[in-house]
């Protein structure tokens, strides 16, 4: 790896990277729970939400994570204490593996898999199996529905978000990130070539598709049956506290920044600026990653904004909505993909 | 086949999105932001909201009045109300009289850390010796602070407003706060 022409050795590439890495999971989460969760919620309810903690509240954050510093690690003493305490790392592992996937610019990528979005839809789905545990190891019944809940619907949302990912991949014609990127960059539309092809206006069924899944997948509120507070205390969460609840915190929050960028990668043309002049990749390498976080934060919100407009789905209804509604939505838009793919 | 209701759900988008930006700009979206105009909420310690005049926010007490009767205290549906008192001799109302035989009280608390604040006390005090009053910064440190005596009671009586007139055609007359 080699950073500015001066080349780093194995050892400070990999800290480089697990700062880089630290960086890209919490300055987003951060940025979303501020903005939007805090700040953007409080006005769509006529309030103002936070704002003693620093300039208009911003510091809010920081007094929050210390509260929970300072809380005590409960353990219930029927759980299973390896799996109670292991959980909320699983589900912060696949955050940290969905961040490595992401190509922030040319270069600016922690690895560069030819198979990205395959990797990305495969280890997302690694949080199932740390939410399941905190519900199973909890030996809680709340923890126990919401776990089990949880399983379900991520699992049936899965299905969705990757057919959705399918139909993009597919005129990509690469599951490389970058290569995905490329290709809605500095293309035509029917000889046009003004803002590329941001494979929003030929993809945008499945970008629907998308943003419905990973609302589903970050059990936002229309599907938050797996912590529905008014009948499950907080589901899978009931028996966490301090550090353990900020971890499951944090993971959520990251995970939506991650699931944003990777929605603006593969529907709105990632770090590139549609109309920009082609400028050095150098000079991309420094804009790339704020334009990504542009991108990212006008995906997170229309998740936020659904999320604090609509009621809960009942379970059942949020499974037709899976199977019956959005796969062969998906598929169909495959196949209308896969067709128009050989046909122009 | 679940059948999307589409313009319903998009309905409630615009609602939240009108709300935020109704909020964020209340002068007209061109205007500067100013989200501490437009929230219909308060800076709580900085600013604050009057509350109703019959709000109840605590109990005031007219010594005066009192008789040491024990109804408020036996109303008290979580007996919050302690009066202790003695008899005593009052002047004669007219000269050459009797002297009167009048209760003094001692003691009157109320602890309003189990006061649940149901005004039954207030409604059934028959000598109007009991008014709510708005007031309702009276937190404490120590719970035990709670437990408000007589003076504290008789402080209160300052922050009782008038009596509001009842509405057109009323036959009730409107009492006065004694002072």
């Amino acid at each position: 790896m080699s950073l500015f022409a001066v080349h780093l050795s194995y050892w400070q590439s990999t800290i480089l990277r697990v700062a880089f890495a630290l960086v890209a999971v919490l300055l987003p989460a951060g940025t979303l729970v501020y903005a939007y969760l805090f700040k953007a919620v409080s006005f769509m309810q006529s309030r103002l939400g936070p704002m003693e903690a620093g300039p208009y509240g911003s510091m809010q954050l920081m007094a929050e994570v210390g509260k929970f510093l300072q809380k005590e690690d409960i353990v219930p003493s029927r759980a299973d204490r390896v799996l109670f305490k292991a959980a909320p790392f699983v589900v912060l592992m696949s955050t940290f593996l969905l961040v490595l996937t992401l190509p922030f610019s040319v270069d600016d990528t922690f690895v560069n898999l030819n198979t990205g979005i395959y990797f990305a839809m495969a280890v997302s789905s690694v949080s199932v199996i740390g939410i399941l545990m905190a519900g199973w190891a909890s030996a809680n019944k709340y923890s126990l529905l919401g776990g089990i809940r949880a399983a379900g619907q991520l699992i049936a949302y899965e299905l969705p978000m990757i057919l959705a990912v399918v139909g993009v991949v597919i005129q990509a014609g690469t599951l490389n990130m970058n290569g995905i990127v490329y290709a809605q960059w500095h293309t035509k539309i029917f000889g046009w070539g003004g803002i590329g092809n941001p494979y929003i206006l030929t993809q945008f069924v499945a970008f629907f598709i998308f943003l419905i899944a990973v609302q589903a997948e970050l059990t936002q509120t229309p599907f938050d049956m797996p912590i529905a507070e008014s009948e499950l205390v907080a589901g899978y969460l009931t028996e966490y506290s301090g550090l353990r609840f900020l971890l499951f915190f944090i993971g959520e929050f990251a995970t939506m920044g991650v699931f944003s960028a990777i929605a603006s990668i593969l529907f709105l043309g990632g770090w590139t600026i549609p109309w920009g002049p082609a400028f050095d990749s150098n000079v991309y390498n420094v804009l790339g990653p704020i334009v990504l976080l542009v991108k990212m934060m006008i995906v997170a919100f229309l998740v936020v904004w659904a999320r604090f407009s609509f009621p809960r789905f009942r379970e059942d209804q949020l499974q037709r909505l899976a199977w019956k509604f959005l796969i062969p939505l998906a598929l169909i838009n495959i196949t209308a993909t896969a067709i128009l793919k050989v046909v122009f | 086949m679940l059948k999307p209701k589409i313009p319903g759900v998009l309905k409630g988008l615009g609602i939240t999105a009108k709300t935020m930006v109704e909020t964020m700009f209340p002068d007209g979206p061109l205007k500067p932001p100013g989200p501490a105009k437009g929230a219909v909420t308060v800076q709580y310690p900085h600013e604050k909201e009057t509350p109703a005049p019959r709000a109840r926010g605590v109990i005031a007490l007219k010594e005066e009045n009192c008789t040491s009767c024990m109804l408020c205290a036996r109303e008290c549906p979580d007996w919050c109300i302690y009066i202790e008192a003695h008899k005593t001799k009052a002047p004669p109302r007219r000269a050459g009289g009797k002297p009167r035989k009048v209760n003094s009280l001692d003691r009157f608390d109320i602890d309003f850390s189990l006061c649940m604040y149901c005004g039954i006390c207030v409604e059934v005090c028959p000598f109007d010796a009991l008014f709510w009053s708005p007031e309702y910064e009276f937190s404490e440190f120590r719970i035990a602070d709670l437990l408000h005596d007589k003076a504290r009671l008789a402080e209160w009586m300052e922050t009782v407003p008038e009596f509001e007139a009842y509405e057109a055609g009323s036959q009730a007359k409107v009492k006065k706060v004694p002072r």
